[in-house]
């Protein structure tokens, strides 16, 4: 419980912190964030476990962290750091990271699921019986390459687990307009998929729900998706103001902010004091503010780092130790033979 | 080599030449076996399959029906379901798949029914495979292979050489046999290349491309290095795929009818390009012809004239040439295709321009 929380403090904190870098002039770049949507990152990825693979979309930084991702990391992909995980060559949340299952996503939407089906389908011939989450906005979730993903993932039974994080604006249109449902959980039926709708800014109910698909997945019961309902409570990115959205839809989902309703929950239940809460937000903006200071001492890459790493390099794909455990006699990898 | 080319400049080699192989295939003492170009694909997919279990095919009917054109008959029942993938409709999601199963150290080969469907993966391939290892760290070590290329009456969407789209995107790899021992070495090196490669077959060699050959397992043709099919001293002509018989038959005709014998270079890897293969030819001969199957504008062509010009234009004795096929779709009727397509007489008549420039 307490972890849950924690987690969407960071991540709103780290954001905040963030839009005070890009305001300074720090970040390279757009800066997208999630506020209104942390429970529904948090909460989902709070489902897996150790082993388990995750490819968040743009909007699921919490997720990250709830994965082992440390916070400054973060800072150097947003400052473009040679430091970064991405080595300053590409942004946001981009990186693959093995290690944490992690996979990064690409621009065009919806294309990790059609890649994490393939990183489930490894799981499922080794014989292991992890799962793969991913998330698309429901913006995303029209192009060719969800549906493509749907339509494989129920193909081939996999165990993967999509949240389709309903949040009202794809960019700047409102996505009742780009689509003729309302019950976002249809995208599922289509695919025979079982769906299930949840309040997105409830974390504990996104946690429950996402581990029921989980749990199935897990016990070869396939892929399952999860319908959140939130509200994306600013522009796309810093660069839009959101003129566009109604003001009194905006406070409407400010009543519903899903940390101050956890936090409620929180004190109610006894599980954290007023002091006690006001204890984290100041321990995890200390520690933001530390990460940031440690970040912004890093340098850029190198400009002869451009051309590195376009192709493999002999000895580069050594035998992966977190996937495969049985490399063949004879080492294929490292160019032709 | 350009500078994107992982091997880095390489010195000039000898090229290795048809009599090479002979004696390679020769020295190796396995009874050779005579196969077609399509046995060949199917006995090298095998093999690999057979020697390394992280191999896979995944892609549309490929499995219970056996692929459209038979490559992969039999392979369900040697390797099971779980290595033989019969897939929806859903290119992006093949090879969307092939990258999350390559991540993981699996092997794949993705099946495109015909290469003019690799346009619905193009995100995947392009964003997601091509840019994998520069952004991540990640490699995506998978084979796109298809059936391309015209001659067959197929029309606009079953007959296209595709190579052009993907030859402006770094990261990528892509080949075009035009032998039944290239199609073997080459989908052999490719499934054991750590990079994502695009493998261009020429549905109109599939059977009428024979050759003898030491079982499969045993042909590695190295990604990015060209071969002589044809030596000559008086003229060279670069090409790929199917066009590499036409030039063949042009040069031969050359030789018994002028006297002139022409150099004909199969490049069989379009990217890495054997750039040094291209340009000792050049300052060989003194002379360039460019033949491919896909239209002019925006072909590769054009980038081999480029590297000639920065490497060798020196040695040229007369402007550099091209034969492509029209700038038009891959049109139907058999009198429009053969319109359309490079015929031996073009090749001839732009070769004889060049001896007597």
């Amino acid at each position: 419980m307490l972890d849950l929380h924690r987690f969407m403090v960071l991540t709103r904190t780290l954001e905040e912190r963030l839009e005070v870098l890009f305001k300074q002039g720090h970040i390279v770049g757009g800066l997208y964030r999630s506020l209104g949507q942390e429970a529904t990152a948090v909460g989902s990825a709070f489902a897996l476990e150790e082993g388990d693979w995750l490819a968040p979309s743009i909007r699921d930084m919490g997720a990250l962290f709830v994965r082992g991702l440390a916070p400054e990391e973060m800072l150097r992909q947003y400052t473009a750091r040679g430091t970064s995980l991405c080595a300053g060559k590409d942004n946001t949340t981009h990186f693959t990271v093995p290690e944490l299952g992690l996979l990064g996503p690409i621009s065009p939407l919806g294309t990790q699921l059609c890649v994490l089906n393939g990183v489930a389908f490894a799981f499922r011939r080794r014989g292991t019986d992890r799962v793969c989450l991913t998330y698309q906005g429901e913006g995303a979730s029209r192009t060719g390459a969800s549906h493509e993903g749907f339509a494989m993932a129920a193909a081939l039974d996999l165990p993967v687990v999509i949240v389709l994080e309903h949040n009202r604006w794809s960019f700047g249109t409102r996505s009742d307009r780009a689509a003729a449902v309302e019950d976002w959980a249809h995208t599922a039926v289509a695919y025979g998929l079982p769906a299930r709708s949840v309040d997105g800014n409830d974390v504990l109910e996104v946690w429950e729900a996402t581990g029921e698909a989980v749990s199935r997945a897990r016990s070869g019961g396939g892929p399952g998706v999860v319908v959140a309902e939130t509200y994306r409570m600013l522009g796309h990115a810093q660069h839009d103001a959101q003129r566009y959205v109604p003001a009194e839809e905006l406070e409407e989902w400010r009543a519903r902010d899903p940390i101050r309703r956890f936090e409620k929950v929180l004190l109610d239940e006894g599980f954290l004091s007023q002091a006690g809460i006001e204890e984290v937000h100041a321990d995890v903006t200390a520690e933001v503010a530390a990460a940031a200071e440690r970040a912004l001492d890093e340098p850029y890459p190198v400009p002869e780092e451009a051309r590195t790493r376009v192709y493999a390099d002999p000895g580069d794909d050594p035998p992966i130790p977190w996937t495969r455990t049985d490399p063949v006699a004879g080492d294929y990898l490292g160019g032709a033979a | 080599m350009s500078g994107s080319d992982p091997a880095g400049p390489s010195p000039p080699r000898p090229v290795p030449s048809p009599a090479d192989d002979a004696a390679r295939a020769a020295g190796a003492q396995t009874p050779l076996v005579e196969v077609t170009y399509l046995e060949a694909i199917r006995e090298a997919m095998r093999a690999e399959m057979r020697r390394d279990d992280r191999v896979f095919l995944l892609g549309e009917d490929i499995g219970v029906y056996g692929g459209a054109f038979k490559i992969t008959e039999g392979f369900l029942e040697e390797f099971g379901p779980d290595r033989v993938i019969d897939t929806p409709i859903s290119e992006a999601a093949i090879v969307g798949a092939a990258i999350g199963a390559a991540h993981m150290g699996l092997r794949p080969v993705a099946e495109m029914q015909f290469i003019d469907f690799i346009a619905p993966a193009f995100d995947m391939i392009v964003n997601f495979a091509a840019k994998s290892r520069y952004r991540t760290g990640i490699g995506a070590g998978l084979v796109i292979r298809g059936p391309c290329g015209g001659g067959a009456r197929s029309g606009p969407f079953h007959s296209q050489n595709v190579e052009s789209y993907f030859a402006n995107v770094p990261g990528l790899k892509m080949v075009a046999p035009a032998t039944a021992r290239d199609a073997a070495g080459l989908l052999i090196a490719a499934i054991r290349d750590p990079d994502p490669v695009l493998y261009f077959e020429h549905k109109f060699l599939y059977r009428r491309v024979k050759e003898a050959l030491p079982p499969g397992d045993e042909i590695v043709v190295p990604l990015g290095r060209a071969r002589t099919h044809r030596p000559g001293d008086a003229l060279t002509i670069v090409t790929w795929g199917a066009m590499v018989w036409k030039c063949a038959a042009a040069a031969d005709r050359i030789a018994a009818e002028d006297g002139a014998e022409c150099e004909v270079i199969d490049l069989r890897s379009l990217r890495p390009l054997d750039a040094d293969a291209i340009v000792n030819g050049v300052r060989r001969t003194g002379r360039l012809l460019v033949v491919h199957e896909a239209p002019g504008f925006g072909g590769l062509a054009g980038e081999i004239c480029a590297q000639v010009n920065e490497r060798a234009f020196e040695w040229l004795d007369a402007p550099v040439r091209r034969v492509t096929a029209l700038d038009t779709p891959v049109p139907f009727a058999p009198t429009l295709e053969d319109w359309f397509l490079p015929q031996e007489e073009d090749i001839v008549a732009a070769a004889r321009w060049l001896l007597a420039y």
